[in-house]
């Protein structure tokens, strides 16, 4: 039991926090890539789309 | 030719009618035959209808555009915004008898129906699902509509979603009144009425998925995107968390396959999450959108919304074991839990921010429009409650908050001024749209109302601070031979006074809501019968 424990926590404090760490800077990365300006300046205006 | 869709209903209820007349024909069990008594009731009425609406129209098919527009269906919409106005008024009074009831114990008149321990889950599930629940359900099918620019798919569906939704709530909130629970808090509903929301649920998700397939706009508006998360983390907590196997299909009663601490873990993840995606994630949803329209200009910064969308729903999913210290929790767990709800800090603020700074260059509008300021002003709720949150899920603050009024401060500081105040604000923009209105009846009684329930949740919330630590400090104190220096009645009479205070607060709460209800429906039978675009001068001006 207690070594299942350790096992799983090594796991997770290693590749949880890798596995996080890099989706973290893939959403950074998407949000913040230039060439998406455009495209999120864009989406901001739907909400007023048909006024 | 009758479609399958409708169809497809029709032979479900007819099904579902049956079923529970058997039920209710058959059990010993009151409640049972009570609850399965209406479910056959509206099952059976519902087929009614559906086949009255077929041959009402003729079997015509619905046009998805109308002269190059979206033909909107907006029919669920209104219907879940009024169920909301409803449902508000009824949960804040209930809050209002029990707070009364803990000032003054009389008041639970020594009936089993009027029972703190039965009205209180009644006003947690009245303003949290019924309220808040039902305005979520129709500002997600109104934006998800307009944001995609395409009408919501089905005839049936969206209407079997909302009223289906509507009945959950009436066999919950009676079913407590009449001793039916299963004791988990925010999941109060026995197996029956877990497993009807659990199908009105699916459906709901299918038809904001289908909206967004039908989609016109190819980009997802970030409001859709809080939505979707609130709607798929609910589907799945609520299943989790209500994994139950009942005594009979004739009984109302269940257990859960649970148990011990997992039970208690199983209960605060869901607990937890009910907060983090029901009350936040679905009403940031409502900011997203409504916060914008009304200032009439976009979100401050939309690729900090992307980010605060990630950020906020992989976070989240984890704080729940801090509602868990100093129990039979490993200390890692909880441990592990606070650390979440500290880092939490970073995507509550972003958001926060982002909602705020939406008004960078049109603070002014505050000034005139009440319904914006009320929206301005839940955002600041929301970073003063999601500050205070991670504060009390430490360890050392908790063993001094928990058990004691300070939370129910900090979750009034949440739910009243933070979905209080944005739901107010979403249904004062959505009511005169929906109905084709210029604009509210009074902008004066907005104003009314915005400043009593200010007043009320100010009240609420100072005096819930200092009898909790007051309580909590009571609690722990120790005269110098080292034995407990107060005995638990003297606390509660040293907390009497701040109860009173507490009622009023609510009861002010309770006026505001009145007002609106009052102006919404006005808005709604007279129209434009006082156009106040801006308060005149005088009248009740605001903080400046």
């Amino acid at each position: 039991m207690n070594e299942t424990y350790t096992a799983v926590a090594a796991f997770a404090q290693t590749w949880g926090l890798i596995y996080f760490m890099i989706l973290f800077g893939v959403v950074l990365a998407y949000a913040l890539w230039p060439k998406n300006r455009k495209k999120f300046d864009d989406a901001a205006k739907i909400p007023f789309r048909e006024d | 030719m009758i479609s399958l869709e409708e169809g497809g209903f029709a032979i479900f209820l007819v099904l579902l009618a049956f079923a529970c007349l058997i039920v209710a024909g058959k059990t010993f069990d009151q409640v049972m035959a009570f609850h399965a008594g209406i479910g056959a009731l509206v099952a059976a009425v519902s087929v009614f209808v559906i086949f009255k609406k077929y041959f009402d129209d003729g079997g015509e098919p619905i046009p998805q555009e109308i002269g190059g527009k979206p033909n909107y269906n907006f029919g669920p919409v209104k219907f879940g915004s009024v169920a909301a106005m409803f449902w508000g008024l009824a949960g804040f009074t209930v809050g209002l008898v029990i707070a009364l009831q803990l000032a003054f114990p009389a008041l639970n008149f020594d009936l089993p129906w009027t029972n703190f321990g039965r009205l209180r889950p009644l006003h947690t599930s009245a303003v949290i699902f019924a309220f808040g629940g039902n305005v979520l359900l129709a500002t997600s099918m109104y934006v998800v509509q307009r944001t995609s620019r395409a009408r919501m798919p089905g005839k049936i569906l969206p209407w079997f979603v909302i009223v289906g939704y509507n009945v959950f709530i009436v066999i919950a909130g009676t079913g407590y009144l009449l001793g039916a629970t299963q004791s988990k808090e925010y999941a109060e509903p026995e197996w029956y009425a877990d497993l009807w929301l659990t199908i009105v649920w699916v459906c709901y998700l299918l038809l904001f998925l289908g909206t967004l397939w039908k989609r016109k706009e190819p980009h997802i508006y970030v409001a859709n995107w809080f939505y979707l998360a609130f709607i798929v983390t609910i589907a799945m907590l609520h299943i989790v968390n209500n994994l139950t196997i009942p005594v009979s299909v004739y009984s109302t009663k269940s257990y859960i396959v649970w148990s011990g601490v997992q039970d208690a873990m199983v209960q605060w993840w869901y607990g937890h999450n009910a907060v983090g995606f029901f009350l936040t994630a679905g009403f940031l949803a409502i900011m997203y959108y409504f916060i914008p329209k009304r200032a009439d200009r976009p979100v401050y910064s939309y690729r900090l919304s992307i980010v605060h969308f990630w950020a906020l729903i992989f976070i989240y999913i984890w704080a729940g074991p801090h509602h868990l210290h100093y129990t039979a929790l490993p200390q890692w767990a909880s441990t592990l839990g606070a650390t979440f709800s500290i880092i939490l800090w970073m995507p509550s603020w972003g958001g926060m921010i982002n909602g705020l700074m939406t008004l960078s260059g049109a603070w002014d509008k505050l000034r005139t429009d009440p319904v914006l300021r009320m929206m301005v002003v839940s955002v600041a709720f929301y970073g003063m409650s999601t500050f205070e949150g991670p504060l009390m899920s430490l360890r050392s603050v908790n063993s001094l908050s928990h058990y004691t009024d300070w939370t129910i401060g900090h979750v009034h500081s949440g739910a009243l001024g933070w979905v209080g105040y944005i739901s107010f604000g979403a249904l004062y923009c959505l009511i005169p749209w929906l109905w084709n209105r210029k604009g509210l009846y009074s902008l004066k009684l907005v104003n009314w109302h915005f400043w009593l329930s200010t007043l009320g949740i100010v009240l609420y919330i100072t005096s819930m601070w200092v009898s909790g630590i007051m309580q909590g400090l009571m609690w722990r104190a120790y005269d110098q031979l080292g034995f407990l220096e107060y005995s638990f009645v003297e606390t509660v009479e040293a907390m009497h006074p701040f109860y009173i205070i507490r009622a009023l607060g609510g009861a002010l709460f309770l006026l505001g809501a009145v007002i609106m209800a009052y102006n919404l429906w006005m808005t709604v039978r007279h129209g434009e019968a006082e156009e106040a675009e801006a308060t005149p001068a005088g009248s009740l001006a605001p903080a400046e």
